[in-house]
């Protein structure tokens, strides 16, 4: 293969962020990498805005404050209040994941929403409060490239957090070890690096860390254990922050990190040499992530054959890369959620603590077979006819928002307004603009249009002849002849891979 | 070209499900479609967390019926199974299992340091993991990579629904996921789909590219077979016409087959009966009695009964006290129902919980549910089960 300079920055901002937008397609082929990483960081530099999706009902209820901003007394729920804020909460939620993923396809900022969801699988949390999640999720899109050890300490204070791991039950004379366990064999160390004797001790230090309703931080005092503990090795009146210190001087917290870096950025088969040389540049640049970023992606090997094109891109990946690719209007932006779904992904609900495992977990018969039909389905807007499984921690009993609907026919009740709503949800009614996109190819010669489409479109050579696109393209124009040659190119295992 | 790789692929199934089923072992007599000894497992899950207390309910409890004045069910409506316990009462075809001697019921089955997450708790379950440790494959998924290394086709063990469970995923081998299997066949037939697995030059690669090709063409091959299979001996019984029933309808006319499949999946949800849970109780109930009730007199007017077994569980139970909402919220142990006809042992299988002695309103656990894998993998499916557990567990005595 030859590892063309288009090819290069398609790597480049296929790991650096979420693949090329249409409108740049025309400067990749001479465009430097040295030069395209530093427009990226420099976007990613800017501080970004906090992403606020809460409805005014809830701040009303839970923030004490209501819509005109009045000061409401904050009172017990009834139980149907409860219910209504549970379900708007759920709904917040939803909101929020497709205002991150617009930012993920539209903003400049490409670095930081890409390593943002990355640190979103790292410190992961489920939380059904939408006020935790929004807190969490600035506190990481804010530090993501700032100093680990600053994004450390403000996660491990947010309510998301401490909520989640049960830190608000851990108590001088009844500690709960599960935030001190997570803390080291998953944000931190790793296994194999400490003792249980160490988690004990490090409880003992997170005692007393708590999060009121509104999602501050409060040191409970009374509930502290000010005694001596011995982590690591080291012995003192330790409080929470300084066990947090004494994790951060552990070399194998560095090399943990890079570790997990270097899989999701570079290649899922972690090279000992490189990770070693990255790992304590880490350390010595005091936790500093920009820095670590930039020894990646302006390093010479980063672009090496076999570091490209072999990472199974996420279901998110894959989505916002193909709405940077072919922007569209997408006019119900929820059934983003039901290909979450599908596909396995769904932001703010990680499987468990360690987040999504990535890789080959991304793919079964049920998701690849989606994965390969998702492009028609954008667009054709065919109905997707497929239901995910139900999430019960996000139900809570409630009913289910992408399938309820499908309920609805299924029971033969063809009430028109219902059976109209179905459809909608069921399909991906998108509009794509084609116009930049399209451009792109206006001077390429007509028998090496599918060649070209190709090596924009995948980061790995096509198995697939030239001649089968062809078969199964339309050639009415040339237009209807990319339009349909590129969807036939992303409904292929190649371009599930960047 | 097409046709002839059809026609490659139509002889590769025989041959594995020849190799599965000796064909001299077949039987010749009226009615066994399948020679005997040929054992199926069908798991049932009950998403959400089924109440367990008020499907198997302790009649003659008197703590029972004070904390929970409203939801609980009286003696006079349960289906007494003997003196002290009864079923819920939309389980009559259950009952009728439990009294023909075709029903185990194992009560207080959990595992330590129990998790009220829904996602969490069915994440230990699926995996068979401690509740302490993060494992990315699941029990029947790790049976498949001990049991197929090599296999042409993840048929082993299918899953009746449109995503895959992590249950049914091992480090090398995932299990298939289908609706039914003429859906299934229309999708992976679809001609691009089919010339671009054709087109590509089979090296056993170890990229990732590799790996989604060869699932891919595993698919397109599995479609096929798995059609073929579902067309040898459709079942003619009548079934419910909800999902669960359609389900189980498929299950049978597979089992019936050729077919190498050993393990079935499917799930009814959801159980998660914070408020008003006798209605949703109810109706899930019927939906699964009725399913369960066809399902096995298919089995047995075909002489597959012996060698099926229905297992049963839900990611926790479900708290002993009713809440304000006429719910329950999130418990612990809970009950499994083990169906066959091949039961070692029946009825009641251990003592009922013990509700004057329970951890913060929960019941405790006595059984771990990995027992009950390890059992039925050595004893039923016959592989390692301390191989694909990782541990030794106690075998119970069901099997």
């Amino acid at each position: 293969m030859v590892v063309t300079n288009q090819l290069k920055n398609q790597h480049l901002l296929w790991r650096a962020g979420f693949g090329p937008m249409a409108e740049e397609l025309n400067q990749l082929t001479n465009a430097s990498q040295k030069s395209y990483y530093q427009a990226l960081a420099k976007a990613s530099r800017k501080t970004p805005t906090y992403l606020d999706v809460a409805d005014n009902y809830l701040k009303g209820l839970v923030m004490g404050i209501d819509e005109v901003g009045k000061q409401q007394q904050r009172r017990e729920l009834n139980e149907e209040e409860r219910r209504k804020v549970r379900q708007q909460m759920r709904d917040d939620i939803r909101s929020l994941n497709l205002e991150w993923m617009n930012q993920m396809v539209h903003s400049d900022a490409q670095l930081r929403e890409k390593i943002s969801l990355f640190w979103h699988g790292h410190f992961a949390s489920r939380n059904l409060n939408i006020f935790y999640q929004q807190q969490l999720l600035d506190v990481i899109r804010k530090n993501a490239l700032g100093k680990f050890g600053d994004l450390l300490k403000e996660v491990s204070r947010s309510a998301a957090m401490i909520n989640f791991l049960n830190n608000n039950q851990n108590r001088k004379d009844h500690p709960n070890e599960n935030f001190a366990r997570e803390v080291m064999e998953l944000f931190t160390m790793g296994r194999g690096n400490y003792t249980e004797n160490d988690i004990k001790e490090a409880a003992r230090a997170f005692t007393g860390w708590g999060a009121n309703a509104k999602g501050e931080f409060v040191f409970r005092k009374g509930q502290h254990d000010f005694g001596q503990k011995t982590v690591l090795g080291k012995t003192g009146n330790f409080d929470g922050d300084e066990v947090l210190e004494i994790l951060l001087q552990q070399k194998e917290t560095a090399r943990f990190i890079t570790t997990k870096i270097y899989r999701f950025f570079v290649n899922e088969q972690p090279d000992a040499d490189k990770i070693e040389w990255l790992s304590a540049r880490f350390y010595q640049n005091g936790y500093d992530i920009s820095a670590l970023m930039e020894d990646i992606f302006t390093s010479d090997w980063f672009y090496s054959e076999k570091n490209i094109g072999t990472r199974i891109k996420s279901p998110v990946e894959l989505l916002v890369g193909i709405r940077r690719i072919l922007p569209m209007e997408l006019e119900n932006e929820e059934v983003q959620l039901l290909v979450q779904r599908l596909l396995g992904q769904v932001l703010f609900y990680p499987p468990n603590v360690a987040g999504w495992p990535g890789g080959r977990n991304w793919i079964d018969s049920s998701s690849l077979m989606f994965r390969l039909r998702l492009p028609q389905l954008i667009h054709d807007s065919d109905e997707i006819r497929l239901s995910p499984k139900a999430d019960d921690d996000q139900m809570m009993g409630m009913k289910d928002q992408d399938t309820k609907k499908k309920a609805a026919k299924a029971g033969g009740n063809n009430k028109g307004e219902k059976a109209v709503n179905r459809v909608m949800r069921q399909q991906i009614q998108a509009s794509i603009n084609w116009a930049p996109y399209v451009k792109r190819f206006e001077k390429t010669p007509k028998e090496k249009l599918v060649g070209e489409l190709s090596k924009t479109l995948l980061q790995i050579p096509s198995s697939l002849k030239d001649q089968l696109v062809m078969q199964h393209a339309d050639t009415s124009s040339r237009e209807s002849f990319i339009k349909t040659a590129t969807i036939q190119l992303m409904a292929t295992p190649e371009y599930q891979l960047c | 070209m097409v046709i002839k790789r059809r026609e490659f692929l139509q002889v590769g199934s025989l041959a594995t499900a020849s190799f599965m089923v000796p064909k001299f072992l077949k039987a010749f007599e009226k009615g066994q479609l399948v020679p005997p000894g040929n054992k199926v497992l069908v798991i049932l899950q009950l998403s959400g967390g089924n109440d367990g207390l008020n499907t198997v309910i302790p009649v003659r409890n008197d703590i029972y019926y004070k904390v929970r004045p409203r939801l609980g069910i009286d003696k006079t409506k349960a289906l007494l199974l003997n003196d002290e316990v009864g079923l819920h009462p939309a389980l009559t075809g259950l009952r009728d299992l439990y009294h023909n001697g075709n029903m185990g019921i194992l009560n207080s089955v959990g595992y330590p340091n129990p998790d009220r997450s829904h996602f969490r708790s069915m994440d230990i379950w699926h995996s068979a993991s401690r509740s302490d440790e993060y494992v990315n494959t699941g029990w029947v998924g790790r049976y498949l990579d001990a049991q197929c290394a090599g296999c042409d086709k993840p048929t082993q063990a299918l899953e009746i629904d449109d995503t895959l469970s992590l249950a049914l995923k091992g480090e090398n081998a995932k299990a298939l996921a289908m609706r039914d299997p003429r859906r299934l066949y229309g999708t992976s037939q679809e001609k691009f789909f089919k010339e671009i697995v054709a087109g590509h030059k089979d090296e056993a690669g170890e990229q990732p590219v590799d790996y989604l090709y060869k699932t891919m063409a595993e698919t397109v091959a599995s479609a096929d077979y798995i059609f073929k299979q579902s067309k040898v001996h459709p079942s003619n019984a009548q079934y419910p016409n909800s999902t669960l029933g359609q389900s189980f309808k498929t299950i049978a006319s597979l089992i019936m087959s050729d077919i190498n499949t050993k393990v079935y999946y499917v799930s009814l949800g959801s159980f998660d009966t914070h408020v008003n849970q006798s209605g949703q109780q109810q109706r899930l109930f019927t939906e699964m009695n009725d399913a369960i009730t066809s399902f096995v007199s298919d089995l047995k007017s075909n002489n597959r009964f012996q060698d099926v077994m229905l297992m049963s569980f839900s990611e926790f139970g479900r708290r002993v006290a009713q809440n304000a909402s006429g719910g329950t919220d999130h418990g612990t142990a809970n009950n499994m129902f083990l169906i066959s006809g091949g039961l070692k042992e029946k009825g009641m299988l251990n003592a009922m919980p013990d509700l004057a002695d329970l951890q913060e309103g929960d019941l405790k656990h006595k059984v771990d549910f990995k027992q009950v894998y390890a059992t039925i993998l050595k004893n039923w499916l016959e592989t390692d089960d301390l191989k694909i557990l990782g541990r030794k567990f106690d075998y119970l005595s069901f099997l």
